[in-house]
């Protein structure tokens, strides 16, 4: 019966019976999916005490080559496991394994970023339990990988100094999200016309409390004050724990 | 180019609302863009009209909302609107402001019927 005039829904009737048009409330973040995942994964991630890194920066900045040399360096003191993302191919993650680092490569597709989905079905692939850190290597890519959070402790962002000093204006999200920015390829700075002072200057226009390593993983520099980065952070994630 | 994926966000966000609503179909939707969040609201409205393609939000409004970015000088503490996140306090020139406003993405409500 029609709780309106208590007809029997007669049709050619003087009111609609079927219900108007209704507005309903969502109020929901666009990432909240993303962000309950990536939650999920951060908190698998703390029940291992496993120290968590998401590495971005555009194609070509190094982050295989630097990954190769710190794993090679501190595989004997320190647990690795690495997630690769790209678009197509395995050949990271071959590079990888060819240290004997357990890596996993994630291949997205058409897909321009990583995300905390693929990462929660990657990290299956590992023992976590006997893992310390988990370097997660984005797509190369400054624009998309900055609005998914992957559940990390810190986004890290790669900068060669072959790309120009200006990349963290142009990509201010990027550069926003991340902790820490590594300047990369510094061995190459006296053939270059790259403003390494200006650089850092920009970086912290953007983001006044990221950290900066310079470093280069051909010649080795500064490698030292990223791998105490990495200790410490190891340290400081299991101390928290306790 | 991670407009898309956000796009089918919003879309099986709806689908999912509009079906415990036993709606039959979704006429009309409203979502915010913050300035500073890093999505184009020309580029999702293009993507929309893709994913949406024979959902129960096929041919749907899609309403775009701009919330304007707001910023706080770190060193004067002046408040600012800022469109871009490089931007200089016009009270102190001081490079380094944080944000208070403007990163979201928002999915506010829709018409259903």
């Amino acid at each position: 019966m029609c709780i309106n005039c208590g007809c029997n829904g007669e049709p050619n009737h003087h009111h609609r019976h079927d219900p108007p048009t209704r507005t309903v409330r969502v109020e929901e973040d666009l990432l909240a999916k993303n962000n309950r995942l990536a939650s999920a994964n951060r908190q698998q991630f703390s029940t291992h005490d496993l120290f968590v890194l998401n590495l971005v920066s555009s194609p070509g900045s190094g982050k295989t080559s630097l990954l190769e040399r710190t794993l090679t360096d501190l595989q004997n003191c320190l647990r690795f496991a690495v997630l690769e993302g790209d678009q197509q191919t395995s050949n990271d993650a071959e590079r990888i394994a060819a240290t004997g680092v357990p890596v996993w490569q994630i291949n997205t597709g058409s897909g321009c970023h990583l995300d905390a989905h693929m990462v929660g079905h990657g990290v299956d692939h590992f023992e976590l339990a006997a893992t310390d850190i988990l370097m997660i290597e984005n797509v190369g890519n400054l624009v998309c990988p900055a609005s998914f959070d992957l559940g990390e402790d810190h986004k890290v962002a790669v900068l060669s100094v072959t790309e120009g000093e200006d990349k963290p204006l142009k990509y201010p999200q990027m550069f926003q999200a991340a902790d820490l920015m590594l300047i990369n390829k510094i061995d190459l700075l006296p053939y270059l016309r790259f403003d390494l002072e200006q650089c850092k200057a920009f970086a912290r226009q953007i983001n006044p409390r990221i950290e900066i390593i310079e470093l280069s993983c051909h010649s080795g520099a500064g490698m030292t004050a990223w791998y105490d980065w990495l200790t410490s952070g190891v340290a400081g994630k299991r101390a928290k724990k306790e | 180019m991670h407009e898309l994926s956000l796009t089918q966000n919003i879309v099986e966000l709806a689908i999912e609302y509009a079906r415990r609503e036993n709606a039959r179909v979704i006429l009309s939707l409203t979502i915010e863009i913050g300035a500073l969040s890093g999505v184009m609201a020309e580029a999702v409205s293009f993507a929309f009209d893709v994913c949406s393609q024979d959902t129960m939000a096929q041919g749907a409004q899609l309403e775009i909302r701009h919330i304007p970015g707001l910023g706080r000088c770190m060193a004067c503490h002046e408040q600012t609107e800022m469109e871009t996140l490089s931007y200089v306090c016009p009270a102190c020139g001081s490079l380094a402001l944080e944000t208070l406003q403007g990163q979201e993405m928002k999915f506010i409500e829709m018409e259903v019927d």
